[in-house]
């Protein structure tokens, strides 16, 4: 008899945000805009050896040093780079792994932050001040400082490994913002309601805190997936990030700058795909954002 | 507020000890044997690697190096490299190379953010606040470095306006594009938290005060809302100054700046672990001492946030 009763509260209040965010969302150009490229990009990433194909060359490993650093033509739209390998085929494979590197970070960092905030959130007392001591630690190393040390130590230096060094420097940001949400709903009538009804702590934390706590979180982890394959090529284009056979936009990029005045289409299409990408992924962090709090907007 | 000062400066010994540490494992504990590189191909005699071991403490546990270091860092000790040079004296000629970058470089977020947050503040709603908005958006997620070459090529290759790469021209003809990269990058947040912030102030009391007694437009702006609306700016902007020490490090390798960055760089790269620490103590150093300060500050200018 209880149970349909909490349920409805619950489904209420997430209905009803859920309704009002879509509606602002609907509208937005911006929102559009970046969903559409992203959904571009996601084909690209599942498929990115049909589509390079398509144009010419299907396999990015497949190179003719004799055709080295020729400008776009038949068979090479994007041109080739110093190796003689198909610049396009190598952006498209590349689409994969930065998204892959992307979401496989902020999926880590939101296990870890979701985990952490909430016991921090909902915890209190000293558990709360060890981990906020331990986002301070985190968030005490300047941008990038600390992945460049971690990273320059590590021996192979594979997608995966980049991602946990990249999520091990971010959780904390998400990690208060969890923790101050959880603390807001802890108070909230519905989840004193839940405690009254003698529920467990970790149903009511699960069923009835978590999922009113998260919807902040949305805006910010869009934006970081952008955020994190920016980092991802900043750091393999400084050298410590992903090493050739890893086919990356940072890895053409910092093979490339080199030969910037001989062969500017190298740089120029993965810088293309790199920042489109980033954009994408940023306005669709903002839109997500305003429509999230209208105030913010004014 | 000696309370919270005192919390302050007590949360930022742990701090720096926590992010030290970890620094120190990433650096001491990292595979490969910096007294064997040292030899590079024809190694040097055991006795004498034993010996260099002792004397750089390199066979103590690294819970005793990392105290040992400590100690010598409270009494203003950086350590030496193993080619025998000081840290401190490496780190003193590149340092004012680094200030000057990281300091053209927030100038220029201040002037640029302030205006266009202010301009478009004063429009909400307009073509220019909408493009301001978009504008900051996009420069913000375009990476550092693709900046950073698209510049280069753009400015010192094909228009040749600037150096393409180096200080030899001093500043600030060969600072002021590296410094414009870095401050773009910090250009998003700010400018927004300045319109925010006119908006704010443009619809408060006094200001309609202003405006019913028939102050000129100009002058109100200039001189009432701009001063209101900068405070909460003040903060972030103080924040800001931290961490542009963080991206000049990636703008020094794109630019072949002789500063801190590129030191830790080729620190690294030569296995120098006293340097690499060295260097990357004192960033989070400044790092984390400019946050206390910009925190005390603005506990002094609103009491409310010590309570916090």
């Amino acid at each position: 008899m209880t149970e349909p009763a909490t349920v409805a509260i619950d489904g209420n209040f997430d209905r009803a945000t859920t309704r009002g965010l879509w509606a602002t969302l609907r509208g937005r150009l911006q929102f559009w805009v970046s969903v559409v490229l992203l959904a571009c990009l996601a084909i690209i990433a599942v498929i990115p050896g049909i589509l390079s194909g398509f144009f010419g060359q299907s396999d990015p490993r497949s190179c003719d040093l004799l055709a080295s650093n020729r400008p776009p033509g038949p068979g090479h739209p994007f041109g080739t780079d110093v190796q003689g390998c198909d610049v396009l085929a190598n952006v498209l494979f590349g689409t994969r792994t930065s998204l892959f590197i992307g979401l496989t970070t902020t999926a880590i960092c939101l296990i870890v932050a979701v985990v952490l905030g909430t016991l921090a959130g909902y915890r209190g007392g000293w558990v709360d001040s060890l981990i906020a001591r331990g986002a301070d630690v985190v968030l005490g190393f300047p941008f990038l400082l600390g992945a460049i040390i971690v990273l320059n130590t590590a021996p192979d230096r594979t997608p995966l490994l980049l991602s946990a060094v990249l999520a091990f420097f971010s959780w904390p940001t998400f990690a208060r913002l969890i923790r101050s949400s959880v603390k807001e709903v802890r108070e909230r009538e519905f989840v004193q309601a839940a405690h009254a009804l003698g529920f467990s702590q970790l149903r009511v934390v699960l069923t009835h805190v978590l999922p009113n706590s998260l919807a902040p979180t949305l805006a910010i982890a869009a934006t970081m997936v952008g955020g994190v394959i920016g980092a991802e090529a900043t750091l393999t284009f400084l050298g410590v990030g992903l090493v050739p056979p890893s086919i990356s936009w940072g890895v053409q990029l910092s093979t490339a700058q080199s030969y910037f005045q001989l062969a500017p289409h190298t740089v120029v299409f993965p810088s293309i795909f790199l920042t489109v990408t980033v954009i994408s992924l940023i306005m669709l962090g903002d839109a997500l954002r305003d429509a999230l709090d209208p105030r913010g907007r004014a | 507020m000696w309370r919270f000062l005192a919390r302050r400066l007590l949360e930022l010994v742990v701090v720096f000890i926590g992010v030290t540490f970890v620094i120190y494992c990433a650096v001491f504990l990292l595979p490969g044997d910096p007294i064997e590189a040292l030899g590079g191909d024809r190694p040097l005699p055991e006795s004498v690697q034993q010996q260099l071991r002792e004397q750089y403490g390199l066979d103590q546990p690294i819970w005793q190096q990392y105290v040992n270091y400590l100690g010598g860092l409270f009494q203003g000790d950086l350590g030496t490299t193993f080619t025998g040079q000081s840290v401190s004296e490496q780190m003193a000629n590149r340092w004012p190379t680094t200030i000057t970058l990281a300091l053209t470089a927030w100038v220029l977020t201040v002037l640029i953010s302030v205006v266009l947050g202010l301009v478009a503040g004063l429009r909400q709603g307009s073509a220019i606040d909408r493009s301001v908005l978009l504008g900051t958006i996009i420069a913000e997620s375009v990476p550092v470095f693709v900046m950073g070459i698209t510049a280069q090529y753009v400015f010192g290759i094909m228009l040749k306006w600037t150096p393409i790469a180096g200080i030899g021209d001093g500043w600030p003809r060969a600072f002021i594009l590296p410094a414009l990269i870095i401050a773009i990058y910090g250009l998003a947040g700010v400018s927004r938290l300045m319109r925010g912030s006119v908006i704010d102030t443009m619809q408060s009391d006094f200001v309609r005060t202003l405006r019913a007694k028939g102050l000129a437009r100009r002058s109100i702006v200039g001189l009432h809302v701009t001063r209101n609306a900068a405070a909460p700016v003040v903060n972030v902007l103080a924040i800001q100054l931290g961490s542009l020490l963080g991206g000049t490090v990636v703008i020094e390798a794109i630019f072949n700046i002789n500063g801190v960055g590129q030191l830790l760089y080729k620190a690294i790269q030569d296995q120098e672990g006293t340097l690499v620490v060295g260097v990357a103590t004192t960033l989070v150093l400044i790092f984390l001492i400019t946050n206390v300060v910009v925190d005390v500050i603005s506990s002094l200018l609103d009491p409310r946030i010590r309570n916090d």
